[in-house]
């Protein structure tokens, strides 16, 4: 068989096995965040951590949570790395220096994921557990809350209540995440994945670092965390040894993204306007797929920072599909790709992450975007803009321009500035347009929450580090803030009802006007900077 | 009880005096209105339109630097720029002016009108105060608002509504509204006034004509959070490109940036948009209809239900002949004849639909013959609320009930036409009653198509009558309004507004009654009809002048068309800047790239000619849509897909197509320039 | 404010219970499964033929070029039209060509770029084939015995469909070395 036809077949595979089981994982994800019963172990949770999970939060105390866990979630990640050297397992990697530990913190507390370390010889195995794996999880939860915090906002009518944080993220954590993980981790065990507490492992007289790799491996694509247990990520035979694992890794990053659609559908009590949602990400995943992988298969160096057992499908496979999750995850460089190749990585992240997006946040953002999509689209059947019966007034517009803003203001300012630092060349390893491309790469990872990299930038210097770990902070919680006074403001609307004149949000009409919408607001943003960039590399 | 002498309803686009000069754009409008565009160069009046303000700073920092270090090229993009922001003035100076040409007729019809109390003084008409008493006669002109307490007249109110039939106005009832600045006919009248100066019905009027008190409507300001949102992803997008271009090696000059800048940021919606927002209210008061705010026009576009009243709107209101019953052993051919003849000389549609029925029934000649046409007629007053013809010694009438002495029999007859839904007309001649002319509604031909548009556009009517059940299914279904509220007392109007507006609906009326008064305030969308009484009006937040129940579906479509033009025109401003980045972007960096210059589609001929010509395309497409905006786009009833595909095409796709062309065009022309090309 | 230092202290307390669950437990519990037999040796990576690490001599097939510097894994990370890469590369494909004697335009692609790992454990078939004739001379072996031992450690796509086929390095050299 081809390379093509395989990769063709893989994708086909990978689709069906998605459409199958997003169905029931998608109607039991809602299930655990609309029923009202608590299990017992949420109820000890709840007891030891002293919560009433039985009253609920208006917008503001939802968002003051969010930031309060994530906040505390941050200081004692960077207390951990700290003091690695006094924790076990270190394997004699000391604490982990200042700099690159709150970056690290930021990054996994913001889903980001993004490394300024080399782990094998950094990151020790029991911060690798108790502080990054506590991370992939909760982090993840913390997106899904959100996000069904947002959809609660429309289908509640009148309501000042968005919910309880600490329920949604424990639920989430709990009957979402967890048991998805344990099982994804033992079958990846199975299928060759290493989960050693040694610090090496001997191979033909050489010391290759392993690690406790399978139970975060799991949750690392699950969560769309995407930081790497070794620095290859799982591009490292020990993460991803063969192309059965790499199936399992992309479906695994996908599940919970496609599955939210479902969910969304279920919750509002119209799986079709699910299906438009996951039709739009479908289809522009897809077509970046197309790019990245055309682009790659016609490379003049293709093989160059790829794995041989991926090879040019799956690892387009797996490039498209972490970029456009937020995931970050990489099983080959991206750094070492096509202009155009890598321009599609990019650009999945330019779209602002709703391709289908992260756990949680690919759902809200996406539904921002339907939220600008439809101000523009009500004016143009001159009705006041509506979208699940809710009206799109000053207030509603207001929070999705805030968070639609934030992504681009930090890609363009911190690249911006970094672009004229003296220092920036040194940190570099390409010159001219593809240098470019390196910055630009790293701040649209930062700010999008991605975390995958043009790897060969340098990023251990303080103003990369400090700058980025502020575009991943900022690029992660404004939105959240914003989409949570939007739901506000949307649950205390009353529901419109649906009418003739009513703009359906269910057909190709509508999907076409989202679909274009995330595209052309990320090519009127980016163009300019990207003529710089990718569009330069590739018309070479 | 029918009167003869309602004003006649009209349809759309009938000629309407004063108004008809404003309908029409003409070019020679934005010369005129220069002046006023200039005036609006200063930095207060620009910072009220954020996307707009942008572009004058960018002006003036590219005035600086062209001064500097002039060349033809920076001079050029300079006044260029200069134009975009006067352009923009201009568009809202348009509006505004055609606003103010019909302020100014409305003026004239205030004048110095001098009011006689009843107390005997004279006072001039701006110091009356709430509750005074004033006396007009024929001849005279209302000095203020009121409500008519003593007497009856016929009314002048062409100054206000452009009609000049005569209305007529009297105590008490639904008919004693009088607007300041109409003219009495005949007759004499004591008004109580009801508003303060200042704040009459003409001052408001010239109030929103002119824009004055004009504040951004919710829509309106929810789409300018939007385009500044929009601008400053773009200023961001072009003040980060200066170091990507340093880094890359190749400076931009600061003018290229500014250019890039104006072009990218929604200019185009930006400078139309109040504009559009003005000629939204023009056109409202273009058709006679007075709206107390913006808000409520864009409410307009919302409406879900239409509750209507039968009389007026569905039907022509009890004023079709429909049969003849003779009394007192009159043949009914005989009070065929009588009655023609009454109605011979009588033009209103009552008057016409009875010489039909004597035609289609009885064969009798439409026209008088020779001996008939000297006799004399007898016009209907107020008084005696009663017409016909004096022929050859007869003295042939025909009118109220009311206006007659009836017998048991014929009472008993009008009785039952009354209770069945019609209304009874009597003929009489030399005093003796000769029988009854029964009207009966007929429902106006179109209404069945005019709600099939409405049910596409997702409106639901409901027609709201006082009819028995029977009856108004009857009418109903005839119709074809989708439901029905019989026997209605004002309450139960309330009532369904209520619930309709529980369901999340918004709700639309006309009423003229003072019980319509609670309704009208209830509901999202209250049009008062201008004969009704000052509490109605008071109540609703619209006035229609013509008192034509059927105008509230062409408020409906205003208010719909004023947000499709803003959407409309939003998404062409943005779809526009796909071809002004193939044609700045490669005439920026193919120096630093050589391979992007085949990003140069439109083959430009060079870097300044290629940001010269999207400049300048940029400013002249501001004027080439002024007609547009002031016009509104095209609409037509059709349902929402229907409407967002049509739009999308037009707006968006001609959007991408229309600059490359334009751009191409001009560029044409600006290589011949020296210096540039 | 006061209302986010209580929801502080509220994350703070669920966050470590949740540390107890999701990073003490769950790692422990697939750490404690993993050592079940059959998953043993793959969890400790015993014998591990997953990753490939160039053996220097003439004795052996070689892997692809690295980036990595063990015991981290890495890639080269340099772009497709970087001129000092295009350098390396060309270094590269002369140096195997005078190595095993052939042409340049036959030395495959995956010899002279590097993996994405550094460790990536397998070549071509082309590149095996091309190896073939200088190790079984310097082993003593015939061709037709290396080319045996070649597809013993030719990997196939996972299920016949995923991923793309590859010789694989580490337990080529092992079966070599155990031929001799």
């Amino acid at each position: 068989m081809s390379s093509t036809a395989a990769g063709l077949l893989q994708v086909g595979v990978l689709v069906v096995a998605l459409a199958v089981v997003h169905r029931p994982f998608g109607d039991h994800v809602a299930r655990v965040y609309t029923g009202s019963e608590h299990t017992r172990i949420e109820r000890a949770v709840y007891r030891v951590a002293r919560v009433d999970p039985d009253s609920e939060q208006r917008w503001g105390t939802y968002a003051r949570a969010v930031l309060g866990f994530s906040f505390v979630g941050v200081v004692l990640l960077f207390v951990l790395q700290r003091t690695q050297s006094v924790l076990p397992f270190d394997h004699g990697r000391g604490d982990v220096p200042t700099s690159t530990a709150f970056n690290t913190a930021i990054s996994f507390v913001t889903n980001t994921n993004w490394q300024s370390y080399v782990p094998e010889t950094v990151m020790g195995h029991t911060v690798q557990m108790v502080g990054l794996t506590v991370q992939n999880f909760v982090s993840g939860a913390v997106g899904m809350a959100v996000a069904v915090a947002l959809v609660r906002g429309f289908t509640r009518s009148r309501a000042d209540r968005l919910g309880n944080f600490w329920v949604d993220l424990t639920r989430g954590t709990l009957r979402v995440l967890l048991p998805v993980a344990f099982v994804f981790a033992i079958v990846l065990v199975a299928s060759g994945v290493v989960m050693s507490l040694e610090s090496g492992v001997d191979v033909d007289g050489h010391t290759v670092a392993t690690a406790p790799v399978a139970s975060q491996e799991a949750i690392k694509e699950l969560g769309t965390n995407g930081g790497g247990v070794l620095n290859a990520n799982s591009a490292h035979p020990f993460e991803n040894p063969s192309g059965w694992t790499n199936l399992i890794e992309v479906f695994l990053i996908l599940l919970i993204p496609v599955s939210l659609t479902r969910t969304f559908g279920t919750m509002v009590g119209d799986r079709r306007q699910g299906h438009v949602l996951l039709g739009v990400m479908g289809v522009l995943w897809t077509a970046v797929l197309g790019v990245i992988w055309a682009a790659e298969a016609s490379g003049l160096r293709p093989l160059e920072g790829k794995e041989l057992r991926f090879g040019i499908p799956s690892s387009a496979l797996f490039a498209n599909t972490t970029t456009a999750t937020s995931t970050g995850a990489v099983n080959s460089m991206h750094d070492s790709f096509t202009g155009l190749g890598g321009g599609g990585t990019l650009l999945n992240m330019l779209f602002g992450e709703m391709t289908p997006g992260g756990v949680g946040t690919g759902l809200y953002s996406v539904l921002v975007m339907s939220v600008i999509a439809m101000f523009l689209a009500g004016l143009m059947v001159g009705r006041t803009p509506e979208y699940l019966g809710k009206k799109l007034g000053q207030r509603e517009v207001t929070a999705a321009a805030v968070s639609i803003l934030a992504m681009p203001a930090l890609v363009l300012v911190g690249a911006g500035i970094a672009a004229v630092l003296p220092s920036t060349r040194e940190a570099l390893t390409n010159s001219g347009a593809h240098g470019l491309s390196e910055i630009l790469y790293a701040y649209a990872s930062a700010s999008n929450n991605n975390g995958s990299a043009f790897a060969g930038i340098t990023v251990t210097g303080d103003w990369f580090q400090a700058s980025l770990a502020v575009c991943m902070a900022f690029g992660r919680f404004v939105p959240i803030v914003a989409v949570l006074c939007l739901a506000g403001s949307l649950a205390a609307q009353k529901k419109v009802p649906v009418t003739a004149g009513t703009l359906p949000t269910t057909g190709p009409l509508f999907a076409t006007l989202l679909g274009g919408a995330i595209v052309l607001v990320a090519a009127l943003t980016f163009v300019p900077a990207l003529a710089l960039g990718p569009i330069a590399e590739a018309l070479l | 009880m029918t009167t003869t002498t309602d004003a006649p309803t009209r349809s759309p686009g009938e000629s309407r005096g004063r108004q008809v000069s404003a309908g029409v754009f003409h070019p020679r409008q934005l010369l005129v209105s220069l002046p006023d565009a200039l005036r609006k160069l200063h930095p207060r009046h620009q910072l009220r339109n954020p996307v707009v303000f942008v572009v004058w700073a960018g002006s003036i920092l590219v005035t600086v630097f062209a001064a500097a270090d002039p060349d033809v090229f920076t001079v050029a993009v300079a006044v260029w720029l200069w134009l975009t922001v006067l352009f923009a003035g201009l568009a809202e100076a348009v509006a505004e002016g055609r606003g103010k040409a019909q302020a100014e007729s409305l003026r004239r019809t205030r004048g110095d009108a001098v009011a006689r109390l009843t107390t005997g003084e004279s006072v001039p008409g701006t110091a009356l105060r709430v509750g005074d008493l004033v006396v007009v006669e024929a001849g005279e002109v209302i000095p203020g608002d009121g409500d008519v307490v003593e007497g009856i007249a016929t009314v002048d109110e062409s100054a206000i509504t452009g009609e000049s039939a005569p209305v007529i106005r009297e105590s008490g009832g639904d008919r004693s509204a009088v607007t300041g600045g109409t003219a009495v006919l005949s007759d004499r009248i004591v008004v109580r006034i009801t508003t303060k100066p200042g704040e009459s019905f003409v001052d408001r009027m010239i109030g929103l004509v002119e824009g004055a008190q004009r504040q951004k409507t919710p829509n309106e300001v929810a789409l300018t959070i939007l385009l500044s949102t929009l601008t400053i992803v773009f200023l961001l997008a072009v003040v980060a490109l200066q170091p990507f271009a340093i880094h890359s090696g190749g400076e931009q000059s600061v003018i290229v940036l500014t250019a890039l800048l104006v072009c990218l940021i929604p200019t185009t919606i930006g400078a139309l948009l109040s504009a559009i927002g003005i000629a939204g209210m023009d056109r409202l008061v273009q058709r006679n209809v007075l709206a107390t705010s913006g808000r409520a026009v864009e409410a307009a576009g919302d409406v879900d239900t239409l509750l209507l009243d039968k009389t007026g709107t569905i039907t022509w209101g009890n004023r079709r002949a429909t049969e003849f019953v003779p009394v007192r052993g009159t043949s009914e051919e005989e009070l065929a004849r009588a009655a023609r003849l009454s109605s011979l000389a009588d033009g209103t549609p009552e008057g016409r639909s009875v010489v039909e029925l004597c035609v289609r029934r009885y064969g009798l000649p439409a026209e008088p013959d020779e001996r008939e046409k000297t006799g004399e007629f007898v016009p209907f007053t107020a008084q005696t609320r009663l017409s016909g013809i004096d022929l050859d010694g007869r003295r042939v009438r025909k009118g109220a009930a009311s206006a007659f002495t009836l017998d048991a029999d014929t009472r008993a007859v009008v009785d039952e036409i009354s209770t069945r839904g019609g209304t009874p007309l009597v003929v009489a001649e030399d005093d003796r009653v000769l029988g009854v002319v029964r009207l009966s509604d007929v429902v106006k031909p179109g209404t069945r198509e005019r709600f099939a548009e409405l049910r596409a556009m997702g409106i639901r009517t409901v027609m709201v009558t006082g009819d028995n059940p029977l009856t108004a299914r009857a009418i109903a279904a005839e119709a074809g309004v989708d439901d029905f509220l019989a026997e209605a007392r004002p309450e139960d109007k309330m009532a369904l507004i209520r619930r309709e507006q529980d369901s999340g609906k918004l709700v639309a009326m006309t009423g003229d009654g003072t019980n319509d008064a609670p309704a009208l305030a209830q509901s999202d969308v209250g049009v008062a009809m201008n004969t009704g009484t000052s509490a109605a009006k008071e109540a609703g937040n619209m006035v229609d002048l013509d008192s034509d129940p059927t105008k509230l579906i062409e408020i409906v479509e205003i208010g719909k068309q004023l947000l499709i033009t803003r959407g409309a025109l939003t998404t062409f401003s943005l779809a526009n800047d796909l071809a002004k980045y193939f044609a700045i972007l490669p005439a920026m960096f193919a120096g630093i790239h050589p391979q992007l210059d085949r990003l140069n589609v439109m083959r430009l001929d060079s870097p300044q000619s290629a940001i010269l010509s999207a400049v300048i395309f940029n400013a002249l497409i501001v004027v080439a849509l002024v007609p547009l905006a002031l016009r509104g786009v095209r609409y037509r009833p059709s349902s929402a897909s229907a409407l967002l595909r049509r739009n999308l095409l037009l707006y968006g796709v001609g959007g991408v197509i229309t600059p490359f062309a334009g751009i191409w065009l001009i560029d044409l022309l600006v290589r011949l320039v020296p210096g540039i090309g | 404010m006061t209302n986010f230092v209580a929801q502080a202290l509220a994350g703070l307390r669920v966050l470590l219970v949740l540390t107890v669950i999701t990073g003490v437990l769950y790692p422990a519990a697939v750490w404690t499964v993993s050592r079940a037999p059959g998953l043993h040796a793959n969890a400790e990576a015993v014998d591990t033929t997953l990753v490939g690490i160039d053996r220097q001599g003439d004795r052996w097939f070689h892997t692809r070029p690295s980036a990595a510097t063990l015991p981290a894994s890495g890639g080269s990370n340099k772009g497709e039209h970087d001129e000092d890469q295009d350098a390396v590369v060309a270094q590269r494909r002369t140096e195997i060509a005078r190595r095993e004697g052939v042409a340049q335009d036959r030395v495959p692609q995956d010899a002279v770029t590097a993996s994405a790992s550094g460790l990536d454990p397998h070549i071509s078939a082309a590149y095996a084939e091309l190896q073939l004739p200088r190790v079984a001379g310097e082993n003593g072996l015939s061709e037709q015995r290396v080319r045996e031992l070649i597809a013993a450690s030719t990997d196939g796509r996972s299920a016949g469909l995923l991923g793309e086929p590859g010789v694989n390095v580490t337990a080529l050299n092992r079966a070599v070395e155990s031929a001799t």
